[in-house]
């Protein structure tokens, strides 16, 4: 049994003076993502029934394979900014939610990286 | 975690009916949420048939005239039955609003009264608000200012700046727009609330206010602030037709604004 004041249960541990980043940076990558996002569709249908030369084709320009990269990079740190978004909505017990975070986090570093290398290997040709 | 099944004891029953007096001809059923702390049972809903002929055009009039003619333990908060006091809101037909000013026949069918949601009940259709008021109490909704007045009169306001207060200063603290809020539900330990960061918005708007600063440092929080993820729920429920979601939208644009 704890006695505590309604107020001192809203006032809590005081503002975090943060999340604005968090808020911004999830915006950034959102506006990023629309042209990236178009062109990473149209080049999939046009990639539609390529073989892998052809596919090495597309991406060995290297302002393309840079495109790539920031597609990806944007996609990641996007999807990872909203998980942790959702995961502080709806996980409460603090355990779970640190491990949630940073379950989210570590995947979204650990897929962007195996993408990001996949994309320099296709572009440079092994 | 978040609960997905009511505890047994919180399963709405079905409770009592009362019919509507012999001879009246225009019936309408209200189903009620009624649950007391001494009573030790679980919540039940109960049916009301009321007379519209014999009753005022609002959801209001119909409650008080059942707890005046049919069940006087019929518990609910009500004051200037204009729309003024914020004090009978509640959810209608699936809608948090004013019971004041909501037409009986702005409601198709049976008219299902239950307290605003996600609140701890008192009794029947009385919340409990403690928390609610205490995030408005957190958002010093005073004026603070370093400059004193004037000694020989008030501090000025333009009618320009004045007017940026309408929208805003209407607000009448009836929590239909924070109940209305899922992120409110989850989150209202932590998150403030569409009304009380409407309310944080009136006063950082003021002209007159020296200290828009310091509260938006008290706002800049993942929590507090930012658990608003732009649903608009608070805009469609506010029964004074304010805008809190457009207000959040302003705090966070100052947020950004003055770090770029």
């Amino acid at each position: 049994m704890r006695y505590r004041t309604a107020l001192s249960v809203v006032r809590g541990a005081g503002a975090a003076k943060d999340g604005t980043r968090h808020w911004w940076a999830q915006r950034l990558t959102a506006i990023a993502l629309v042209p990236l996002g178009v062109g990473f569709v149209v080049m999939m249908i046009a990639l539609l029934g390529a073989d892998y030369d052809g596919a090495r084709a597309a991406f060995a320009h290297p302002v393309a394979a840079a495109l790539w990269i920031l597609f990806t990079v944007a996609l990641f740190h996007h999807a990872q900014l909203g998980l942790q978004v959702i995961v502080e909505d709806y996980v409460h017990s603090l355990g779970l939610k640190v491990a949630g975070i940073i379950a989210v986090k570590f995947a979204a570093m650990a897929l962007g990286a195996a993408c990001i290398v996949s994309i320099i290997r296709v572009s440079a040709g092994s | 975690m978040a609960r997905l099944k009511l505890p047994s004891n919180s399963k709405v029953e079905s409770g009592k009916t009362h019919r509507a007096p012999p001879g009246a001809t225009n019936v309408r059923r209200f189903i009620v949420y009624r649950w007391a702390p001494d009573e030790g049972s679980n919540p039940r809903t109960d049916s009301f048939e009321v007379d519209l002929d014999e009753c005022g055009p609002m959801v209001l009039d119909a409650l008080i005239r059942i707890k005046n003619e049919v069940d006087s333990t019929l518990t609910f908060r009500r004051s200037c039955r204009e729309g003024v006091c914020g004090s009978c809101s509640m959810n209608i037909d699936g809608v948090n609003s004013l019971a004041c000013t909501t037409p009986i026949r702005a409601v198709k069918g049976a008219v299902k009264i239950f307290p605003l949601p996600h609140l701890p009940v008192v009794k029947d259709l009385v919340p409990d608000m403690k928390r609610f008021y205490a995030q408005y109490a957190s958002i010093k909704p005073w004026m603070r200012a370093v400059t004193p007045p004037p000694p020989d009169r008030e501090r000025l306001q333009s009618p320009e700046d004045r007017d940026r207060l309408d929208g805003l200063y209407e607000c009448i603290l009836c929590a239909c727009c924070s109940t209305s809020c899922p992120s409110y539900w989850w989150n209202g330990d932590r998150y403030l609330g569409p009304a009380a960061l409407l309310q944080a918005y009136r006063w950082i708007s003021d002209s007159r206010d020296e200290t828009s600063g310091e509260r938006l440092d008290d706002l800049e929080d993942p929590f507090r602030l930012y658990r608003c993820h732009t649903i608009m729920n608070c805009t469609r429920a506010c029964p004074k037709g304010l805008n809190p979601a457009k207000a959040i939208a302003e705090i966070k644009k100052m947020m950004v604004v003055r770090q770029l």
